[in-house]
Protein backbone atom coordinates (compact mmCIF):
# COMPACT_ATOMS: atom_id res chain seq x y z
CA UNK A 1 0.00 0.00 0.00
CA UNK A 2 1.63 3.32 -1.30
CA UNK A 3 1.32 6.71 1.03
CA UNK A 4 -0.88 8.16 -1.34
CA UNK A 5 -3.47 5.17 -0.61
CA UNK A 6 -2.77 5.13 3.32
CA UNK A 7 -3.18 8.93 3.15
CA UNK A 8 -6.25 8.75 1.24
CA UNK A 9 -7.82 6.42 3.73
CA UNK A 10 -7.47 8.47 6.71
CA UNK A 11 -8.73 11.62 5.06
CA UNK A 12 -11.61 10.04 4.35
CA UNK A 13 -12.13 7.98 7.42
CA UNK A 14 -11.36 11.70 9.10
CA UNK A 15 -14.11 13.06 6.49
CA UNK A 16 -16.50 10.40 7.78
CA UNK A 17 -16.46 10.76 11.55
CA UNK A 18 -16.42 14.70 10.86
CA UNK A 19 -19.59 14.35 8.58
CA UNK A 20 -21.38 11.97 10.95
CA UNK A 21 -20.83 15.09 13.78
CA UNK A 22 -22.04 17.61 11.83
CA UNK A 23 -25.34 15.07 11.13
CA UNK A 24 -25.70 15.29 15.07
CA UNK A 25 -25.47 18.88 14.95
CA UNK A 26 -27.94 19.47 12.49
CA UNK A 27 -30.48 16.95 13.83
CA UNK A 28 -33.04 14.68 12.59
CA UNK A 29 -36.19 16.00 11.33
CA UNK A 30 -38.99 15.63 13.76
CA UNK A 31 -42.02 13.81 13.44
CA UNK A 32 -45.29 15.54 13.47
CA UNK A 33 -47.50 15.54 16.54
CA UNK A 34 -49.50 12.74 17.64
CA UNK A 35 -46.87 10.05 15.21
CA UNK A 36 -44.44 8.35 17.49
CA UNK A 37 -42.00 6.23 15.21
CA UNK A 38 -42.63 3.29 17.04
CA UNK A 39 -43.05 0.78 14.77
CA UNK A 40 -42.47 -3.08 15.27
CA UNK A 41 -42.19 -5.18 11.99
CA UNK A 42 -42.92 -8.48 13.75
CA UNK A 43 -45.92 -8.45 16.50
CA UNK A 44 -47.31 -12.54 15.76
CA UNK A 45 -45.35 -14.12 18.67
CA UNK A 46 -46.39 -17.81 16.81
CA UNK A 47 -43.97 -16.32 13.48
CA UNK A 48 -41.67 -15.00 15.55
CA UNK A 49 -41.00 -18.49 17.62
CA UNK A 50 -40.80 -19.52 14.30
CA UNK A 51 -38.41 -17.11 12.65
CA UNK A 52 -36.19 -17.58 15.61
CA UNK A 53 -35.45 -21.18 14.70
CA UNK A 54 -32.85 -22.88 17.44
CA UNK A 55 -32.49 -19.12 19.02
CA UNK A 56 -35.32 -18.12 20.78
CA UNK A 57 -34.30 -17.93 23.84
CA UNK A 58 -31.47 -15.24 22.64
CA UNK A 59 -34.42 -13.60 20.66
CA UNK A 60 -36.55 -13.45 23.40
CA UNK A 61 -33.07 -11.16 25.25
CA UNK A 62 -33.04 -9.08 22.18
CA UNK A 63 -37.00 -8.08 22.49
CA UNK A 64 -36.03 -7.94 26.48
CA UNK A 65 -33.86 -5.37 25.52
CA UNK A 66 -35.82 -3.51 23.25
CA UNK A 67 -38.78 -3.70 25.69
CA UNK A 68 -36.27 -1.63 28.35
CA UNK A 69 -35.05 0.85 26.03
CA UNK A 70 -38.46 1.36 24.98
CA UNK A 71 -39.63 2.10 28.71
CA UNK A 72 -36.68 3.66 29.05
CA UNK A 73 -36.73 5.95 26.62
CA UNK A 74 -40.66 6.54 26.84
CA UNK A 75 -40.53 7.59 30.45
CA UNK A 76 -37.43 9.77 30.20
CA UNK A 77 -38.96 11.66 27.08
CA UNK A 78 -40.22 15.22 27.10
CA UNK A 79 -43.63 14.43 25.09
CA UNK A 80 -46.84 15.35 27.56
CA UNK A 81 -48.25 12.09 26.44
CA UNK A 82 -46.41 9.19 27.10
CA UNK A 83 -46.79 6.32 24.11
CA UNK A 84 -45.98 3.14 25.79
CA UNK A 85 -47.51 1.38 22.56
CA UNK A 86 -45.25 -1.16 21.77
CA UNK A 87 -45.10 -1.89 25.63
CA UNK A 88 -47.44 -4.64 25.47
CA UNK A 89 -46.28 -6.34 22.29
CA UNK A 90 -42.65 -6.78 23.24
CA UNK A 91 -43.37 -8.16 26.19
CA UNK A 92 -45.56 -10.63 24.34
CA UNK A 93 -43.05 -11.07 21.93
CA UNK A 94 -40.25 -11.77 24.92
CA UNK A 95 -42.75 -14.04 27.06
CA UNK A 96 -43.29 -16.16 23.87
CA UNK A 97 -39.98 -16.24 22.63
CA UNK A 98 -38.73 -17.66 26.16
CA UNK A 99 -42.02 -18.70 28.27
CA UNK A 100 -39.56 -19.41 31.22
CA UNK A 101 -38.65 -15.23 31.28
CA UNK A 102 -39.66 -14.29 34.65
CA UNK A 103 -38.06 -11.06 34.88
CA UNK A 104 -40.19 -10.23 31.51
CA UNK A 105 -43.31 -11.31 32.78
CA UNK A 106 -42.96 -9.33 36.66
CA UNK A 107 -41.04 -6.30 35.65
CA UNK A 108 -43.26 -5.97 32.65
CA UNK A 109 -46.95 -6.24 34.73
CA UNK A 110 -45.20 -3.04 36.73
CA UNK A 111 -44.16 -1.28 33.56
CA UNK A 112 -47.54 -2.18 32.25
CA UNK A 113 -49.70 -1.19 35.13
CA UNK A 114 -47.53 2.49 36.55
CA UNK A 115 -50.21 5.06 36.14
CA UNK A 116 -48.64 7.55 32.84
CA UNK A 117 -46.67 8.96 32.89
CA UNK A 118 -44.04 6.11 34.81
CA UNK A 119 -45.87 3.81 33.13
CA UNK A 120 -48.32 2.39 30.43
CA UNK A 121 -51.30 2.47 33.01
CA UNK A 122 -52.76 -1.04 31.56
CA UNK A 123 -53.12 -3.32 34.79
CA UNK A 124 -55.18 -5.16 32.33
CA UNK A 125 -52.85 -6.25 30.18
CA UNK A 126 -49.89 -6.42 33.36
CA UNK A 127 -52.60 -9.27 34.40
CA UNK A 128 -52.79 -11.08 31.01
CA UNK A 129 -48.99 -10.85 31.13
CA UNK A 130 -48.74 -12.90 34.72
CA UNK A 131 -51.59 -15.00 33.43
CA UNK A 132 -50.25 -16.08 30.68
CA UNK A 133 -46.61 -16.79 32.90
CA UNK A 134 -48.82 -18.78 35.17
CA UNK A 135 -49.90 -20.86 31.94
CA UNK A 136 -46.45 -21.49 30.82
CA UNK A 137 -45.24 -22.20 34.77
CA UNK A 138 -48.28 -22.96 36.69
CA UNK A 139 -46.40 -23.38 40.08
CA UNK A 140 -44.70 -19.87 39.77
CA UNK A 141 -46.47 -18.33 43.27
CA UNK A 142 -44.39 -15.01 42.33
CA UNK A 143 -46.95 -14.52 39.55
CA UNK A 144 -49.76 -15.27 41.28
CA UNK A 145 -48.63 -12.83 44.23
CA UNK A 146 -47.55 -10.15 41.36
CA UNK A 147 -51.56 -10.42 40.02
CA UNK A 148 -52.77 -9.65 43.53
CA UNK A 149 -50.46 -6.73 43.96
CA UNK A 150 -51.90 -5.31 40.79
CA UNK A 151 -55.18 -5.89 41.93
CA UNK A 152 -54.25 -4.24 45.32
CA UNK A 153 -52.07 -1.33 43.93
CA UNK A 154 -53.93 -0.32 40.89
CA UNK A 155 -56.92 -1.74 40.58
CA UNK A 156 -57.70 -0.77 44.15
CA UNK A 157 -59.75 -4.13 43.99
CA UNK A 158 -58.88 -5.27 47.38
CA UNK A 159 -61.01 -8.69 47.25
CA UNK A 160 -59.70 -9.39 43.66
CA UNK A 161 -56.21 -8.85 45.46
CA UNK A 162 -56.62 -10.77 48.94
CA UNK A 163 -58.44 -13.73 46.45
CA UNK A 164 -54.86 -13.71 44.52
CA UNK A 165 -52.47 -13.30 47.55
CA UNK A 166 -54.35 -16.89 48.76
CA UNK A 167 -54.07 -18.95 45.75
CA UNK A 168 -50.47 -17.72 46.01
CA UNK A 169 -50.18 -18.99 49.16
CA UNK A 170 -51.86 -22.49 48.52
CA UNK A 171 -49.03 -23.36 46.08
CA UNK A 172 -46.13 -24.99 46.64
CA UNK A 173 -43.12 -23.45 47.77
CA UNK A 174 -45.23 -20.38 48.72
CA UNK A 175 -43.80 -18.85 51.77
CA UNK A 176 -45.60 -18.42 54.94
CA UNK A 177 -46.00 -14.75 54.95
CA UNK A 178 -47.98 -14.44 51.86
CA UNK A 179 -51.26 -16.53 54.15
CA UNK A 180 -51.18 -13.73 56.60
CA UNK A 181 -50.86 -11.22 54.05
CA UNK A 182 -54.01 -12.54 52.16
CA UNK A 183 -55.79 -12.44 55.40
CA UNK A 184 -55.00 -8.68 56.18
CA UNK A 185 -55.96 -7.61 52.24
CA UNK A 186 -59.13 -8.50 52.94
CA UNK A 187 -59.58 -7.07 56.66
CA UNK A 188 -57.93 -4.00 55.79
CA UNK A 189 -57.36 -3.37 52.39
CA UNK A 190 -56.04 0.00 51.07
CA UNK A 191 -54.53 1.09 54.82
CA UNK A 192 -51.29 1.78 54.93
CA UNK A 193 -50.15 -0.97 57.13
CA UNK A 194 -51.50 -3.79 54.44
CA UNK A 195 -49.98 -1.86 51.76
CA UNK A 196 -46.67 -0.94 53.50
CA UNK A 197 -46.70 -4.99 54.37
CA UNK A 198 -46.84 -5.56 51.13
CA UNK A 199 -43.84 -3.18 49.41
CA UNK A 200 -41.59 -4.73 52.47
CA UNK A 201 -42.27 -8.06 51.06
CA UNK A 202 -41.21 -6.89 47.82
CA UNK A 203 -38.15 -5.54 48.86
CA UNK A 204 -37.56 -8.65 50.78
CA UNK A 205 -38.17 -11.07 48.00
CA UNK A 206 -36.56 -8.58 45.12
CA UNK A 207 -34.20 -10.17 42.40
CA UNK A 208 -33.04 -7.17 40.94
CA UNK A 209 -31.95 -4.05 41.94
CA UNK A 210 -34.65 -1.80 40.50
CA UNK A 211 -37.15 -3.64 41.75
CA UNK A 212 -35.74 -2.99 45.65
CA UNK A 213 -35.59 1.31 44.68
CA UNK A 214 -38.81 1.18 43.04
CA UNK A 215 -40.14 -0.92 46.77
CA UNK A 216 -38.33 1.28 48.76
CA UNK A 217 -39.47 4.38 46.51
CA UNK A 218 -42.82 3.44 47.62
CA UNK A 219 -42.28 2.63 51.25
CA UNK A 220 -40.56 6.68 51.20
CA UNK A 221 -43.85 7.29 50.01
CA UNK A 222 -45.75 5.55 52.67
CA UNK A 223 -43.64 7.24 55.25
CA UNK A 224 -44.47 10.08 53.75
CA UNK A 225 -48.28 9.89 53.97
CA UNK A 226 -47.76 8.82 57.51
CA UNK A 227 -45.60 11.66 58.08
CA UNK A 228 -48.03 13.99 56.46
CA UNK A 229 -51.41 12.85 58.97
CA UNK A 230 -48.70 13.49 61.22
CA UNK A 231 -48.65 16.93 60.85
CA UNK A 232 -52.44 17.63 59.51
CA UNK A 233 -52.94 16.09 63.55
CA UNK A 234 -50.73 18.84 64.93
CA UNK A 235 -52.65 21.71 63.11
CA UNK A 236 -55.71 20.82 63.91
CA UNK A 237 -54.62 20.89 67.02
CA UNK A 238 -52.87 24.30 66.75
CA UNK A 239 -56.35 25.01 65.07
CA UNK A 240 -58.44 24.12 68.10
CA UNK A 241 -56.13 25.52 70.91
CA UNK A 242 -55.98 29.28 69.02
CA UNK A 243 -58.76 29.51 66.56
CA UNK A 244 -57.00 29.81 63.31
CA UNK A 245 -54.75 26.85 61.62
CA UNK A 246 -50.84 27.99 61.86
CA UNK A 247 -49.61 30.51 59.82
CA UNK A 248 -46.11 28.60 58.87
CA UNK A 249 -44.20 25.92 60.25
CA UNK A 250 -42.43 28.24 62.23
CA UNK A 251 -45.21 29.07 64.20
CA UNK A 252 -45.88 25.22 65.35
CA UNK A 253 -42.56 25.55 66.44
CA UNK A 254 -42.64 28.14 68.45
CA UNK A 255 -45.99 26.75 69.88
CA UNK A 256 -43.30 23.98 70.76
CA UNK A 257 -44.90 20.97 68.78
CA UNK A 258 -42.31 20.97 66.17
CA UNK A 259 -38.65 21.00 66.83
CA UNK A 260 -37.87 22.16 63.59
CA UNK A 261 -38.71 22.60 59.64
CA UNK A 262 -40.26 19.12 59.07
CA UNK A 263 -39.00 17.33 55.49
CA UNK A 264 -40.47 14.55 53.48
CA UNK A 265 -38.06 10.96 53.45
CA UNK A 266 -36.37 12.57 50.80
CA UNK A 267 -35.24 15.83 52.49
CA UNK A 268 -37.70 18.37 50.76
CA UNK A 269 -39.47 20.50 53.31
CA UNK A 270 -43.07 20.00 53.68
CA UNK A 271 -45.82 22.96 52.42
CA UNK A 272 -48.63 24.20 55.09
CA UNK A 273 -51.60 25.52 53.51
CA UNK A 274 -52.20 28.31 55.79
CA UNK A 275 -55.96 28.16 55.32
CA UNK A 276 -57.02 25.34 56.15
CA UNK A 277 -54.18 23.75 57.70
CA UNK A 278 -53.54 21.05 55.23
CA UNK A 279 -50.25 19.60 54.32
CA UNK A 280 -48.46 18.00 51.38
CA UNK A 281 -45.65 17.44 49.60
CA UNK A 282 -43.21 20.19 48.28
CA UNK A 283 -43.85 20.24 44.23
CA UNK A 284 -40.11 19.63 43.79
CA UNK A 285 -40.46 16.59 45.82
CA UNK A 286 -39.07 13.19 44.32
CA UNK A 287 -41.58 11.45 45.81
CA UNK A 288 -44.39 12.95 43.59
CA UNK A 289 -47.04 11.94 42.85
CA UNK A 290 -48.21 10.25 45.83
CA UNK A 291 -50.61 7.40 45.66
CA UNK A 292 -54.29 7.85 45.27
CA UNK A 293 -56.37 5.62 46.66
CA UNK A 294 -54.38 2.37 47.96
CA UNK A 295 -52.66 2.77 51.34
CA UNK A 296 -53.71 6.24 51.65
CA UNK A 297 -56.07 5.04 54.55
CA UNK A 298 -54.27 5.20 58.32
CA UNK B 1 -11.14 -50.53 6.02
CA UNK B 2 -8.09 -49.25 7.41
CA UNK B 3 -8.48 -46.86 10.58
CA UNK B 4 -5.08 -45.49 9.61
CA UNK B 5 -5.85 -44.17 6.45
CA UNK B 6 -8.65 -42.60 8.04
CA UNK B 7 -7.03 -41.13 10.86
CA UNK B 8 -4.10 -39.79 8.15
CA UNK B 9 -6.97 -37.90 5.91
CA UNK B 10 -8.41 -37.10 8.81
CA UNK B 11 -5.92 -35.44 10.08
CA UNK B 12 -4.31 -33.93 7.04
CA UNK B 13 -8.15 -32.43 7.46
CA UNK B 14 -7.28 -30.93 10.54
CA UNK B 15 -4.27 -29.71 10.01
CA UNK B 16 -5.26 -27.56 6.71
CA UNK B 17 -8.40 -25.94 8.76
CA UNK B 18 -5.69 -24.77 11.30
CA UNK B 19 -3.70 -23.54 8.09
CA UNK B 20 -6.08 -21.87 6.36
CA UNK B 21 -7.12 -20.17 9.70
CA UNK B 22 -10.47 -21.55 10.92
CA UNK B 23 -9.37 -21.51 14.32
CA UNK B 24 -9.43 -17.52 14.63
CA UNK B 25 -12.98 -17.85 15.38
CA UNK B 26 -12.05 -18.86 18.49
CA UNK B 27 -10.58 -15.43 18.82
CA UNK B 28 -13.55 -13.71 17.57
CA UNK B 29 -15.74 -15.70 20.20
CA UNK B 30 -13.94 -14.73 23.42
CA UNK B 31 -13.77 -10.99 22.30
CA UNK B 32 -17.46 -11.06 21.41
CA UNK B 33 -18.31 -12.78 24.65
CA UNK B 34 -15.94 -10.15 26.74
CA UNK B 35 -17.37 -6.98 25.35
CA UNK B 36 -20.85 -8.27 25.45
CA UNK B 37 -20.40 -8.97 29.19
CA UNK B 38 -18.85 -5.57 29.70
CA UNK B 39 -21.81 -3.93 27.78
CA UNK B 40 -24.83 -5.78 29.23
CA UNK B 41 -24.74 -4.94 32.68
CA UNK B 42 -26.38 -1.63 32.17
CA UNK B 43 -29.16 -2.85 29.33
CA UNK B 44 -30.78 -5.73 30.83
CA UNK B 45 -31.97 -5.23 34.32
CA UNK B 46 -29.93 -7.44 36.06
CA UNK B 47 -30.46 -10.12 33.24
CA UNK B 48 -26.68 -9.98 32.11
CA UNK B 49 -25.46 -13.84 33.16
CA UNK B 50 -29.14 -15.12 31.46
CA UNK B 51 -28.12 -13.33 28.20
CA UNK B 52 -24.55 -14.29 28.25
CA UNK B 53 -25.52 -18.23 28.59
CA UNK B 54 -28.33 -17.50 25.65
CA UNK B 55 -25.59 -15.77 23.51
CA UNK B 56 -22.61 -18.35 24.43
CA UNK B 57 -24.36 -21.21 23.64
CA UNK B 58 -26.41 -19.81 20.61
CA UNK B 59 -22.50 -18.76 19.39
CA UNK B 60 -20.74 -21.96 20.08
CA UNK B 61 -23.59 -22.97 17.82
CA UNK B 62 -24.03 -20.56 15.53
CA UNK B 63 -19.75 -20.68 14.42
CA UNK B 64 -19.77 -24.53 14.49
CA UNK B 65 -23.02 -24.22 11.96
CA UNK B 66 -20.85 -21.85 9.80
CA UNK B 67 -17.93 -24.17 10.11
CA UNK B 68 -19.87 -27.33 9.11
CA UNK B 69 -21.72 -25.77 6.27
CA UNK B 70 -19.04 -23.81 4.53
CA UNK B 71 -16.06 -26.09 4.90
CA UNK B 72 -18.09 -29.09 5.18
CA UNK B 73 -19.44 -28.87 1.44
CA UNK B 74 -16.29 -28.03 -0.07
CA UNK B 75 -14.33 -31.13 1.49
CA UNK B 76 -14.89 -33.17 -1.47
CA UNK B 77 -16.10 -30.50 -4.19
CA UNK B 78 -12.24 -28.95 -3.44
CA UNK B 79 -10.60 -32.34 -4.37
CA UNK B 80 -12.13 -32.58 -7.54
CA UNK B 81 -11.87 -28.97 -8.27
CA UNK B 82 -8.27 -29.59 -7.74
CA UNK B 83 -7.90 -32.62 -9.55
CA UNK B 84 -6.28 -33.81 -6.24
CA UNK B 85 -8.83 -36.68 -6.37
CA UNK B 86 -7.53 -38.32 -9.31
CA UNK B 87 -3.64 -38.96 -7.15
CA UNK B 88 -5.50 -39.56 -3.91
CA UNK B 89 -7.37 -42.14 -5.19
CA UNK B 90 -4.46 -43.74 -7.12
CA UNK B 91 -3.01 -44.40 -3.56
CA UNK B 92 -4.14 -46.97 -1.64
CA UNK B 93 -7.05 -45.51 -0.38
CA UNK B 94 -10.68 -46.29 -0.89
CA UNK B 95 -13.21 -44.09 -1.25
CA UNK B 96 -15.22 -44.88 1.84
CA UNK B 97 -11.70 -44.42 3.87
CA UNK B 98 -11.42 -41.13 2.01
CA UNK B 99 -15.10 -39.76 3.38
CA UNK B 100 -14.84 -40.87 6.64
CA UNK B 101 -11.32 -39.25 6.80
CA UNK B 102 -12.85 -35.96 5.78
CA UNK B 103 -15.57 -36.43 8.10
CA UNK B 104 -13.39 -37.19 11.23
CA UNK B 105 -11.00 -34.31 10.04
CA UNK B 106 -13.73 -31.53 10.37
CA UNK B 107 -15.40 -33.44 13.07
CA UNK B 108 -12.29 -33.04 15.53
CA UNK B 109 -12.02 -29.40 14.26
CA UNK B 110 -15.65 -28.56 15.23
CA UNK B 111 -14.77 -30.59 18.53
CA UNK B 112 -11.63 -28.78 19.47
CA UNK B 113 -13.29 -25.30 18.56
CA UNK B 114 -16.36 -26.31 21.00
CA UNK B 115 -13.99 -27.18 23.57
CA UNK B 116 -11.86 -24.40 23.18
CA UNK B 117 -15.15 -21.90 23.74
CA UNK B 118 -16.52 -23.78 26.02
CA UNK B 119 -13.67 -23.42 28.28
CA UNK B 120 -13.84 -18.97 27.04
CA UNK B 121 -17.42 -19.71 27.96
CA UNK B 122 -16.94 -20.48 31.29
CA UNK B 123 -14.13 -18.33 32.28
CA UNK B 124 -16.59 -15.49 31.53
CA UNK B 125 -19.41 -16.47 33.42
CA UNK B 126 -17.43 -17.72 36.18
CA UNK B 127 -15.40 -13.89 36.19
CA UNK B 128 -19.12 -12.54 36.22
CA UNK B 129 -20.05 -14.72 39.51
CA UNK B 130 -17.07 -13.53 40.84
CA UNK B 131 -17.70 -9.79 40.45
CA UNK B 132 -21.11 -10.52 42.21
CA UNK B 133 -22.79 -10.66 45.81
CA UNK B 134 -23.77 -13.55 47.30
CA UNK B 135 -27.34 -11.86 47.68
CA UNK B 136 -27.49 -11.36 43.42
CA UNK B 137 -26.08 -14.92 42.81
CA UNK B 138 -28.42 -16.32 44.68
CA UNK B 139 -31.23 -15.51 42.69
CA UNK B 140 -30.02 -16.90 39.55
CA UNK B 141 -32.04 -19.49 38.32
CA UNK B 142 -28.93 -21.65 37.83
CA UNK B 143 -25.49 -21.13 39.15
CA UNK B 144 -23.52 -19.23 36.31
CA UNK B 145 -20.74 -22.01 35.75
CA UNK B 146 -23.99 -24.92 36.00
CA UNK B 147 -22.32 -28.01 34.81
CA UNK B 148 -25.40 -28.59 33.47
CA UNK B 149 -24.81 -26.31 30.46
CA UNK B 150 -22.29 -28.84 29.59
CA UNK B 151 -25.57 -31.19 28.83
CA UNK B 152 -26.07 -28.46 26.16
CA UNK B 153 -22.69 -28.26 24.38
CA UNK B 154 -22.81 -32.06 24.25
CA UNK B 155 -25.73 -31.94 21.71
CA UNK B 156 -24.71 -28.95 20.22
CA UNK B 157 -21.76 -30.93 19.22
CA UNK B 158 -23.69 -33.98 18.02
CA UNK B 159 -25.66 -31.63 15.97
CA UNK B 160 -23.04 -30.17 14.49
CA UNK B 161 -21.48 -33.04 13.00
CA UNK B 162 -24.61 -34.34 12.00
CA UNK B 163 -24.93 -30.82 10.12
CA UNK B 164 -20.87 -31.77 8.84
CA UNK B 165 -21.54 -35.26 7.50
CA UNK B 166 -25.08 -33.48 5.60
CA UNK B 167 -22.94 -30.77 4.35
CA UNK B 168 -20.51 -33.59 3.74
CA UNK B 169 -22.97 -36.09 1.71
CA UNK B 170 -24.32 -33.23 -0.53
CA UNK B 171 -20.70 -31.94 -1.34
CA UNK B 172 -20.40 -36.00 -3.17
CA UNK B 173 -22.78 -34.84 -6.08
CA UNK B 174 -22.86 -31.15 -6.18
CA UNK B 175 -21.38 -27.99 -6.24
CA UNK B 176 -21.06 -25.97 -2.84
CA UNK B 177 -23.22 -23.03 -3.92
CA UNK B 178 -26.07 -25.86 -4.17
CA UNK B 179 -24.35 -27.68 -1.07
CA UNK B 180 -24.39 -24.93 0.81
CA UNK B 181 -28.38 -24.50 0.20
CA UNK B 182 -29.36 -27.69 0.52
CA UNK B 183 -27.36 -28.27 4.17
CA UNK B 184 -29.32 -24.73 5.38
CA UNK B 185 -32.51 -25.89 4.06
CA UNK B 186 -32.35 -29.28 5.68
CA UNK B 187 -31.31 -27.75 9.08
CA UNK B 188 -33.85 -25.24 8.83
CA UNK B 189 -36.59 -27.83 8.81
CA UNK B 190 -35.03 -29.78 11.14
CA UNK B 191 -34.98 -26.89 13.47
CA UNK B 192 -39.05 -26.76 12.80
CA UNK B 193 -39.71 -30.10 12.87
CA UNK B 194 -42.30 -29.93 15.52
CA UNK B 195 -44.33 -27.50 13.03
CA UNK B 196 -44.36 -30.94 10.41
CA UNK B 197 -45.62 -33.36 13.33
CA UNK B 198 -48.22 -30.39 14.38
CA UNK B 199 -49.30 -29.94 11.10
CA UNK B 200 -52.27 -32.04 11.73
CA UNK B 201 -53.80 -29.83 14.67
CA UNK B 202 -53.69 -26.31 12.31
CA UNK B 203 -54.65 -27.57 8.50
CA UNK B 204 -57.60 -30.45 7.53
CA UNK B 205 -56.31 -31.40 4.82
CA UNK B 206 -55.58 -34.93 6.22
CA UNK B 207 -53.11 -35.99 3.06
CA UNK B 208 -50.61 -32.80 3.69
CA UNK B 209 -50.88 -33.51 7.54
CA UNK B 210 -49.70 -37.35 6.99
CA UNK B 211 -47.40 -36.49 4.51
CA UNK B 212 -45.97 -33.64 7.22
CA UNK B 213 -45.81 -36.03 9.51
CA UNK B 214 -43.59 -38.86 7.31
CA UNK B 215 -41.06 -35.95 6.57
CA UNK B 216 -41.38 -35.17 10.50
CA UNK B 217 -39.93 -38.91 10.85
CA UNK B 218 -37.48 -39.03 7.64
CA UNK B 219 -35.88 -35.70 8.31
CA UNK B 220 -33.19 -35.30 10.63
CA UNK B 221 -35.00 -33.45 14.48
CA UNK B 222 -32.52 -31.07 14.93
CA UNK B 223 -35.06 -29.33 17.28
CA UNK B 224 -34.01 -32.14 19.57
CA UNK B 225 -30.44 -31.32 20.23
CA UNK B 226 -31.43 -27.74 21.23
CA UNK B 227 -31.70 -27.58 25.31
CA UNK B 228 -30.24 -24.72 25.11
CA UNK B 229 -33.37 -22.73 27.19
CA UNK B 230 -33.63 -25.53 29.76
CA UNK B 231 -30.20 -25.16 30.83
CA UNK B 232 -29.93 -21.57 30.95
CA UNK B 233 -33.12 -21.66 33.10
CA UNK B 234 -31.66 -24.39 35.28
CA UNK B 235 -34.80 -26.90 34.10
CA UNK B 236 -33.56 -30.34 34.70
CA UNK B 237 -32.26 -32.33 31.04
CA UNK B 238 -32.59 -36.32 32.14
CA UNK B 239 -29.30 -37.69 31.55
CA UNK B 240 -32.22 -40.64 29.81
CA UNK B 241 -32.72 -37.77 26.97
CA UNK B 242 -29.27 -36.53 26.79
CA UNK B 243 -28.09 -40.29 25.83
CA UNK B 244 -31.13 -41.22 24.24
CA UNK B 245 -30.55 -37.98 21.47
CA UNK B 246 -27.21 -38.43 20.95
CA UNK B 247 -27.54 -41.75 20.02
CA UNK B 248 -30.25 -40.89 17.29
CA UNK B 249 -27.57 -38.35 16.31
CA UNK B 250 -25.22 -40.51 16.06
CA UNK B 251 -27.49 -43.39 14.34
CA UNK B 252 -28.74 -40.46 11.58
CA UNK B 253 -25.10 -39.31 11.07
CA UNK B 254 -24.11 -43.09 10.20
CA UNK B 255 -27.03 -43.44 7.46
CA UNK B 256 -26.24 -40.04 6.33
CA UNK B 257 -22.00 -40.52 6.04
CA UNK B 258 -23.73 -44.35 4.51
CA UNK B 259 -25.49 -42.19 2.06
CA UNK B 260 -22.20 -39.96 1.21
CA UNK B 261 -20.59 -43.41 0.70
CA UNK B 262 -22.84 -44.56 -1.48
CA UNK B 263 -22.95 -41.80 -3.65
CA UNK B 264 -19.19 -41.04 -3.83
CA UNK B 265 -18.44 -44.75 -4.44
CA UNK B 266 -20.39 -44.51 -7.70
CA UNK B 267 -19.40 -41.38 -8.64
CA UNK B 268 -17.12 -41.44 -12.32
CA UNK B 269 -14.02 -38.86 -12.28
CA UNK B 270 -13.18 -39.87 -15.87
Amino acid sequence: MGRTTALLIVCLAVAATGLQAGLDRVGRPGLPDGVTGNILYLRSPGVATRAALSYRSLAADVYWIRTLQHYGRTKLSDEARKPYDLLQPLLDLTTSLDPRFNVAYRFGAIFLAEDPPAGAGRPDQAIALLEKGLVAQPGKWEFAQDIGFVHYWWRHDFDSAARWFQRAADMPDAPNWLAPLAAVTLAQGGSRESARLLWQQVVAEADADWLVSQGEFRLRQLDALDQIAALETLTREYEARRGDPPASWEALVQSGALRGMPLDPDGFPYRLNPYWGTVSLDERSTLNPLPTDAGTRP
Amino acid sequence: MNPSIVLQVAGSVFRESVRDRVLYNLVAFAVLLIAVSFLLGQLTAGQDVKIIKDLGLAAIGTFGLLIAVFIGVGLVWKEVEKRSIYSLLSKPVRRHEFILGKFCGLGLTLVVNVAVMSVAFYLVLGWLAWRETPEVRASWAAPATDPAMLKAVLLITVELLLVTAIALFFSTFSSPFLSVLMTVALWVIGSLSTDLRDLGTVVDAPVAAGLARGLYYILPNFSAFDVKAEVVHGVPVGAGYVALTTVYGAVYLAFVLAAAVAVFARRDFK
